[in-house]
């Protein structure tokens, strides 16, 4: 049997629908933790961000941070919190947020670095007061970057909250860590399939509000500054 | 320390193992990004494509495509090496492409007006500067496939991955520290290796203001900007 008959009839199988162990519970807790994670890293990296774009200083910091952050393994990070703080619920949540906040800070920074000082200059020339500017000029510019930013950190996390059923999480890593420790493999490929796919149904829906927030003029600004 | 030392035969496996299985999709994924981003230079209407189905690439967890490949490569190097490769060169392709962009025109046409042909005008003139952004993406890709060898290890091929599993199935965070450690020198050390490169191949840029270099950190840590706006 091929990968695809494999996922296709665990999918299809009617078990796989209810319970505490069935898909639609799974998916829940996935999304719980993805979301727990992203809003704690959003507070903290997105307004940093922006403010030391808006300063325009500290890009040294920033990107010794993105390059350390992109070196930490997951698993590794994952299995020393976890051994560490004896297996406490919340020990997926540091290495989560912590995998979040580099890709937010870094755009969030270069979003609101890269907009035009001209733009900045007549802002301030109309009389706007920096928290102003900050809010009606630098941030709808940099909007953007500041979605990939997200969108990046979201991935990013989705695909580490998987990795995470290794240390007892739940959400649909759960099933690839089950079936790998009890070999059955249609449970494995089923995991993987969802993970995929939502993965992918992620990344629409980043692009899709992308089409609806960011200003038309926006949309397709050239790398030509 | 000295649990690291006494075991250091075994470290030095792992961290074998965990080079080759990092850098085999690196030389892969660059053997492919680089004539696929001439060609969508080359041919503008390849561009929209191959930009969405890399930045679907890059969105798909690993572990995900490890467990897929299974199926049809057993469990194998290639099991990992494969999936890291799709990730490379979803990394580097849009690199490739805005590099030989950010030729400028003037250049382009100097170039024809001595009389390179294509070929010769892409070898010797348009390659050779579109160097600093490639390498951007290479660091980039290296780090990246450096850290996630390491998730192949919940199939049982990660490299250092293996000191983190044992190291939670002892309970003995030593041997967690020791891979973490092992594995941030690895990349770090495979990120200075890439500096001297562009340092070597790129002699031009040497002694130049360094305002350009951080633009083209930040260009390759979104991966495209293209994809960005």
């Amino acid at each position: 049997m091929s990968y695809f008959q494999i996922v296709w009839q665990w999918l299809t199988a009617a078990q796989q629908w209810h319970g505490s162990n069935g898909i639609p519970d799974r998916l829940v807790q996935h999304l719980e933790y993805t979301g727990i994670a992203l809003a704690i890293a959003t507070v903290i990296a997105l307004p940093l961000g922006v403010a030391m774009g808006h300063a325009r200083r500290g890009g040294f910091a920033i990107v010794s941070v993105a390059n350390f952050g992109r070196a930490l393994p997951t698993l590794g990070l994952l299995v020393l919190v976890y051994v560490l703080t004896s297996g406490s619920p919340a020990s997926w949540l540091v290495p989560l947020a912590a995998l979040a906040i580099p890709p937010i800070l870094v755009n969030a920074y270069e979003g609101v670095l890269g907009v035009d000082p001209e733009l900045t200059d007549a802002a301030r020339g109309m009389g706007m007061s920096e928290w102003q500017i900050l809010r009606k000029v630098e941030v709808p510019v940099a909007l953007p970057l500041l979605l990939l930013g997200l969108r990046i950190a979201a991935i990013q996390v989705v695909a580490t909250a998987t990795i995470a059923a290794y240390i007892g999480l739940g959400g649909l890593g759960r099933y690839i860590i089950d079936g790998l420790a009890s070999n059955e493999y249609n449970v494995v490929a089923g995991g993987a399939a969802l993970v995929v796919l939502l993965a992918l149904a992620v990344q629409a829906a980043f692009m899709l509000l992308r089409q609806l927030i960011v200003p038309q003029g926006l949309r397709h600004q050239t790398r030509s500054s | 320390m000295s649990w690291a030392w006494a075991n250091r035969a075994m470290l030095a496996h792992y961290l074998g193992q965990h080079l080759y299985l990092s850098l085999m999709p690196i030389l892969f994924g660059t053997v492919i990004a680089v004539p696929l981003g001439i060609a969508c230079v080359r041919w503008r209407w390849a561009w929209p494509p191959v930009l969405s189905l890399t930045s679907i690439f890059y969105a798909l967890p690993s572990l995900a495509l490890f467990l897929v490949l299974i199926d049809y490569t057993g469990l194998t190097d290639w099991t990992v090496i494969i999936p890291l490769t799709l990730f490379s060169m979803s990394v580097l392709v849009p690199n490739v492409v805005d590099g030989l962009r950010s030729v400028p025109d003037p250049v382009r046409q100097a170039a024809a007006a001595m009389g390179f042909g294509m070929l010769r005008r892409l070898i010797q003139v348009e390659l050779p500067l579109a160097i600093p952004v490639v390498i951007a993406g290479l660091r980039v890709a290296t780090v990246a496939s450096i850290s996630l060898v390491s998730v192949g290890q919940l199939i049982g091929i990660g490299g250092l991955g293996y000191l983190f599993t044992d190291g939670e199935q002892r309970d003995f965070p030593t041997e967690i520290y020791a891979g973490l450690v092992l594995l941030v020198a690895l990349a770090l050390a495979a990120d200075a290796v890439l500096l001297v490169a562009r340092r070597l191949l790129t002699p031009w840029e040497r002694g130049r203001v360094r305002r350009g270099t951080r633009r083209v950190l930040a260009v390759a840590w979104l991966g495209s900007r293209t994809d960005a706006t």
